[in-house]
């Protein structure tokens, strides 16, 4: 029986997020995805190329050598490799061997990530790539980071699938009593799991309260929501907001209040490491450019708590390898998550 | 990308001749059937007069999950054993296989791709065009070459999935096809994935060498098993250790040299890597150079050959190796 608390796993038949298209450049950028050292550059023409990270000769990192034009040439011995992986180049020979080759990843970029596909090539399809469009959409601004948590992909979505954490992490910014003791409704299909919470008639925390202000200068109550929408295997996007009490909001009017999404897709790195990328994304205020950097610092610092639990949670689970979580009803989307996650990776390995 | 073997059990499920000489076999591994993307190969431990020996075979259409691995094995009359080894398996029979790997990868980041097969070199081609064929958005063709079409499986499932895309090539009909035609179907963007017999690789390599589009794009695999003559035995000879060996038909050189302790360094055994090169200080007949490793120039001072794949017809040949005593 595979334990719970100790599932590392993860598809390989998904798009992940590899980078933020800005590092992206006409120069090598070593990643490992999935336990696979990979090598990321940007051709001259802009296109991006993933490449295995391990030349076919003596293994070396690409990484360690160099790009010459859109062709990678090896660090040790000068091998050399086009966009596609295929070696155009050996040392002192007039031919080139012919299953000289790194393997070559699908690539696409997209809603400024770039995405990569670790499974078989063959059912890499754009379509499936996880909608994020809130980051790279004129009716939305925002901006974010990728962080490097030293912790199993599984745990952040856990995180993220139950915010009643922001009450005792983020105390002092989104988090309050309200958040704990309100009630929530969980969804799942076969690929999303939805947790939907409606705080009606609140005092808004001191972040929901600055942000309506931009707007509305209402110091009253509020209609809080949070609806976290889980997409497998890593994504969580997380419709957030506040609108003045009594205007419409759960009813879907929200024309009097202020809405942000906060955008994660959470890369398995190796089993205990994950690239953590994030973004905040608002539909007020969009031309003010002074708003976007104070959001991006100000959820920064909020997941740097996070990413302080999340560590020390990832090594109580190392040494307490017996253990098992015990689960609880406010888990049940952390759970719907992890299961779905679960039915796809079987599905692959069957 | 070179993986070590992992070796496991397998046992044969059905057999089915699927065309003349050529026999499918479907292989169940014991603990299941590995994922694996087209243009795969998995080595065997076949037996030849009773001593174990590893040979190369393409698996033939994509990986379904709990389906078997599918082989197609031609009974080749100059085969150094290893298709009458697997001829001689019935249903039930147990070996030993290797885990899928892959030296001939099909890439999807083209647009235009032009699948080359020759006879029994449709193994890894037939998935390819599969794939390529359900993504929807590329265009595929295919030259299906062979000398008749009763030695060619898989006609009719090629004919069916590529309609007007497949050309087919008989020559006991139509006589050889003219090779350098290859290059009037081609643009800067295809890719041609390529598998057959020796002199087919080596027309279409040569055409694409001396053709305007990038050497990269032209992808093939070889297991170093056919050559421009029919095996023959003949008389090898290494004065520096006052040798005389006779090398049978159905051994290789390297192998014959091995079975008289004179050391040859070797990596591939397919005529890739060039590790097993021996200096040619005479001969006669026909130097049968069946190596990717030398140039086609190179093979034409016949100075060099690769051990492991290449031979001589009709004559014999004189060798140094490259032991030197101070």
């Amino acid at each position: 029986m595979q334990s719970f608390t100790m599932n590392e796993s993860f598809p390989m038949n998904a798009w992940y997020a590899a980078a933020w298209d800005v590092e992206l450049k006409n120069d090598l950028l070593p990643r490992t995805i999935c336990n696979k050292p990979l090598v990321l550059y940007r051709k001259k023409d802009g296109t991006p190329v993933v490449l295995e990270d391990a030349c076919w000769h003596r293994l070396l990192p690409l990484s360690k050598g160099s790009l010459s034009g859109d062709t990678v040439v090896c660090g040790y011995h000068g091998l050399e490799y086009k966009s596609d992986g295929r070696c155009s180049y050996m040392p002192s020979q007039e031919t080139i061997n012919p299953s000289a080759c790194v393997r070559s990843y699908p690539v696409i970029q997209k809603y400024r990530f770039i995405w990569v596909w670790m499974g078989n090539p063959a059912l890499a399809d754009e379509k499936l790539i996880p909608n994020m469009h809130w980051n790279d959409d004129p009716e939305w601004a925002g901006d974010g980071q990728m962080i490097k948590v030293h912790c199993n992909y599984r745990l952040v979505v856990d995180n993220l699938m139950d915010l009643t954490h922001e009450t005792f992490v983020h105390s002092e910014s989104i988090g309050d009593r309200n958040v704990a003791e309100a009630p929530f409704d969980v969804h799942y299909d076969e690929k999303t799991a939805t947790v939907t919470r409606w705080m009606k008639g609140i005092q808004p925390p001191p972040f929901w309260k600055g942000q309506l202000n931009k707007v509305f200068k209402h110091n009253g109550d509020v209609d809080r929501w949070q609806i976290i929408k889980f997409e497998a295997p890593c994504t969580v996007n997380i419709d957030v907001g506040v609108a003045i009490a009594g205007t419409g909001a759960p009813e879907g009017n929200r024309s009097q209040g202020v809405n942000g999404y906060v955008l994660n897709t959470i890369t398995p790195s190796t089993n205990q490491t994950c690239l953590y990328f994030w973004a905040f994304s608002r539909n007020y205020n969009l031309k003010d450019q002074s708003n976007t950097t104070e959001l991006k610092n100000g959820v920064a610092r909020i997941f740097a708590q996070d990413e302080e639990i999340l560590e020390a949670q990832q090594k109580a689970i190392n040494a307490n390898p017996n253990r098992e979580f015990y689960n609880l009803n406010i888990d049940a989307g952390a759970m719907w998550a992890r299961r779905i996650t679960d039915r796809i990776v079987a599905e692959e390995n069957k | 990308m070179r993986y070590r073997n992992t070796w496991e059990n397998a046992v044969v499920g059905k057999m089915e001749k699927v065309a003349e000489n050529v026999m499918e076999i479907q292989l169940i591994p014991e603990h299941g059937t590995a994922v694996f993307t087209v243009g795969s190969h998995i080595d065997i431990s076949v037996l030849i007069n009773d001593v174990p020996e590893v040979r190369s075979y393409s698996l033939v259409g994509q990986y379904e999950p709990n389906s078997p691995y599918t082989i197609a094995v031609k009974r080749l009359s100059e085969s150094r054993g290893g298709s009458a080894y697997m001829w001689s398996l019935k249903e039930g029979s147990r070996l030993q296989i290797s885990q899928p790997s892959n030296h001939f990868e099909l890439s999807f980041n083209s647009s235009d791709y032009l699948l080359i097969a020759g006879g029994i070199g449709i193994t890894p081609i037939l998935g390819m065009a599969e794939q390529l064929i359900a993504k929807g958005n590329k265009n595929v063709r295919m030259l299906y070459l062979g000398s008749a079409d009763y030695e060619m499986p898989y006609i009719s499932r090629l004919q069916k999935m590529l309609g007007k895309q497949i050309t087919l090539n008989f020559s006991n009909v139509n006589g050889s096809y003219n090779v350098s035609k290859v290059i009037d179907l081609c643009n800067e963007k295809t890719q041609i994935y390529l598998c057959g017999p020796i002199r087919l690789m080596n027309a279409v390599r040569k055409t694409w060498e001396e053709g305007p589009f990038e050497n990269s794009n032209l992808r093939f695999e070889t297991f170093g098993a056919s050559g421009l003559f029919a095996p023959q035995d003949f008389l090898l000879k290494i004065p520096r250790f006052d040798l005389q060996i006779e090398v049978k038909k159905n051994k290789t050189m390297l192998q014959a040299l091995e079975e008289a302790h004179v050391e040859v360094m070797y990596d591939c055994k397919k005529g890739e890597c060039g590790l097993c090169q021996v200096d040619v200080l005479e001969y006669s007949g026909d130097i049968d150079h069946r190596d990717f490793f030398f140039s086609e120039s190179e093979k034409g001072e016949n100075n060099k050959l690769c051990a492991c794949v290449s031979r001589v017809a009709n004559g014999h040949i004189v060798i140094d190796t490259a032991y030197r005593r101070k």
